[in-house]
């Protein structure tokens, strides 16, 4: 069900090559990624989905450099990521990426800004401009009422969208989200997918999404489905 | 800014456990600070002894005198300035639990010799006018409620009588370290009561304290002391007022040892608990820690966060200890007055206590730290979901 809408596609922003991934479980060894390739292009908006266990969060993990591949190349922007050091890497990640958790993780003791400020801390900027972009993307999520609240006097919906403000408050050039809305009810998760679309078809973000809800799966431009650690993409 | 932001509500965040760690804190420091100031209080004298003064004794025991005459053959000695000289007088006042040094001393020279005993000039001239004078610390006095002019009555107990001293004098410390509770009345008062009771008791000195001129000296002065009263039946032994003093407290060496340790053992307890505490609480916020790597946070700012967090907590019970331990020290040292007169706080051990502080926050935090900076973000995530 890979349908790319432009036929003269930019080179990709992403491009995973032949990944493997596995985890040691005591003796055991689980081969969680087997193998995979993947091209995503700039601005494009790509739904993972696949069953419980199938390498989901290990391959959105694998592309936003937390974790690193056993083998393969992961090309972000041009840069291979498996090849950065420990430092590097991080200092990539606070550049390029913005993330987007099912549990949203905010820090409980900084109020909506001061999480949303916080990934600005590792930019040269001084307070006053760190305060105004961070302001600028909480009322992009639609929450410049409540910036001064805690995250425990939010709810799972408004700290949803105050993690999409501290995702893309760097303006990086990939947004990573592992089941957005998997915490969410209904409501809470038609407004994080619309916030989620509305990034990606104004501001041109390059998202990346995986999901569980095939209503969430409908919003992305791409799906691609994973089972067992390879694509099955028929 | 931020970071200090962030590591205070992170301290305030558990109230209850950072208030009792605190508090554990503040105890540890309190009883650190009071026993070392119990040791440096046994070590008064000794701290309080000058360079420039050498004590001769009898060589066999401090028990038996030295004859009077050796303070003229004394002061004959190349780099010797000046020769005083002292009897323990004991005695009793009131009854047995009212203890303080007494002591007999010669009028001229003694308190020239320990100018840290300071006494109005008229006090001293009216001292050195009349017999049966005495000179007294101010602490005595205060406890006592004396006014010059008082007559003040001791019992003899090494030198059987009734006593009575006319007060002439009272001294002050010229330094915190000074001893203001002894009790001196003259040597030549005593002399002459031991010539009319006690004939074969008059004429001796109990230790003579020499003053010479160059500290450096003191090895070959003691030396040249001492050889002139060799083989006569009166041997001396000197040494400087130090190694004097030592020798009182020499015997208690090992309580004092077992003080030190403990002292150390209640800082070792206090840095168990605090890193106890920070382990529990950096648990508990591995996804946190997580969270701000992902964001792309170092592990240089992991250790500021828990480090700063652990000093701060620790810094506030080291606070709050020795802050305690000024009332609780006085109290204490009110108590205690007649075992140890001289029982103050001193600066360096406050130096100490604050860099304890420190060093227990620091080395507190160093497992939680470790762990954070080892944990693999992926994992600490997935812990969450
Ligand atoms: N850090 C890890 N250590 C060991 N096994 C892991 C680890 N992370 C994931 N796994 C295993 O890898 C497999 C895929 O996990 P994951 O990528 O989280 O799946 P999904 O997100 O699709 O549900 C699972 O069997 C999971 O138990
Ligand atoms: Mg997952």
């Amino acid at each position: 069900m890979t349908e790319n809408k432009s036929s003269l596609a930019p080179p990709p922003i992403v491009q995973v090559e032949n990944i493997y991934k596995s985890y040691r479980r005591g003796s055991q060894e689980i081969s969680v990624l087997r193998g995979i390739n993947l091209a995503i292009t700039e601005g494009n908006f790509v739904a993972l989905m696949g069953p419980s266990g199938s390498g989901k969060t290990t391959l959105l993990n694998l592309i936003a450099g937390i974790d690193r591949p056993d083998e393969g190349r992961l090309l972000v922007a041009g840069t291979d990521i498996t090849r950065l050091g420990e430092l590097d890497l991080a200092r990539w990640r606070a550049h390029h990426v913005g993330f987007v958790f099912q549990f949203y993780n905010l820090l409980p003791v900084l109020s909506g800004l001061e999480n949303v400020e916080l990934p600005l801390l590792l930019r040269d900027l001084t307070r006053k401009q760190r305060r105004e972009h961070a302001m600028l993307a909480l009322e992009l999520v639609g929450l410049q009422d409540r910036v001064h609240h805690y995250p425990r006097e939010l709810s799972g919906g408004q700290q949803q969208r105050v993690a999409i403000a501290r995702a893309i408050v760097t303006d990086p050039t990939l947004i990573v989200a592992d089941e957005p809305t998997g915490d969410l009810d209904k409501t809470s998760a038609t407004e994080v997918l619309a916030l989620l679309e509305q990034l990606n078809q104004e501001f041109s973000k390059t998202i990346i999404m995986v999901t569980h809800d095939p209503r969430a799966a409908e919003k992305a431009k791409e799906i691609h489905h994973l089972d067992k650690g390879v694509f099955n993409n028929n | 800014m931020e970071l200090i932001k962030l590591i205070l509500r992170n301290t305030l965040r558990q109230r209850l456990r950072a208030t009792l760690t605190i508090l554990g804190m503040a105890v540890a420091i309190l009883a650190f600070c009071l026993l070392r100031t119990v040791v440096d209080a046994w070590y008064a004298g000794v701290s309080a002894a000058s360079p420039n003064r050498l004590v001769t004794r009898n060589a066999v025991s401090l028990i038996f005198p030295l004859p009077i005459s050796y303070r003229q053959k004394i002061l004959q000695v190349a780099g010797v300035s000046q020769v005083a000289y002292a009897n323990w007088f004991a005695g009793v006042y009131i009854d047995e639990r009212h203890f303080f040094p007494r002591m007999a001393v010669g009028p001229e020279t003694f308190f020239d010799l320990f100018p840290e005993f300071v006494i109005p000039q008229d006090q001293l001239k009216a001292f050195q006018k009349e017999r049966n004078a005495c000179i007294v610390g101010r602490k005595l006095v205060q406890k006592y409620g004396w006014k010059l002019g008082d007559t003040i009555n001791l019992t003899g107990n090494i030198y059987p009588g009734d006593w009575q001293f006319v007060l002439r004098g009272v001294y002050s410390g010229a330094t915190k370290t000074t001893d203001e509770t002894q009790f001196f009345f003259r040597w030549d008062y005593l002399d002459e009561v031991l010539r009319k009771n006690m004939v074969h008791r008059s004429g001796y000195a109990g230790w003579y304290v020499v003053r010479i001129r160059n500290p450096f000296d003191s090895g070959a002065i003691s030396q040249s002391i001492d050889a002139l009263f060799k083989n006569s039946w009166a041997e001396t032994l000197t040494e400087t007022e130090k190694a004097f003093q030592m020798g009182f407290v020499a015997m208690t060496d090992a309580i004092v040892m077992a003080v030190r340790i403990v002292s150390f053992v209640v800082i070792a307890v206090i840095l168990l608990v605090l890193a106890n505490t920070m382990t529990m609480t950096a648990r508990e916020r591995m996804s946190e820690y997580a969270v701000l790597k992902t964001l792309g946070f170092g592990n240089r700012f992991l250790f500021l966060l828990i480090s700063g967090e652990s000093m701060t907590i620790a810094l506030l019970g080291g606070m709050l200890g020795m802050a305690l331990a000024f009332p609780v020290a006085h109290v204490f040292g009110k108590e205690m007055s007649t075992l140890l007169p001289v029982f103050h706080i001193h600066w360096k051990t406050l130096f100490f206590a604050t860099t304890l502080s420190l060093a227990i926050g620091l080395l507190a935090a160093a497992f939680p730290t470790w762990r954070a900076a080892r944990m693999r973000i992926a994992s600490a995530l997935s812990h969450v979901g």
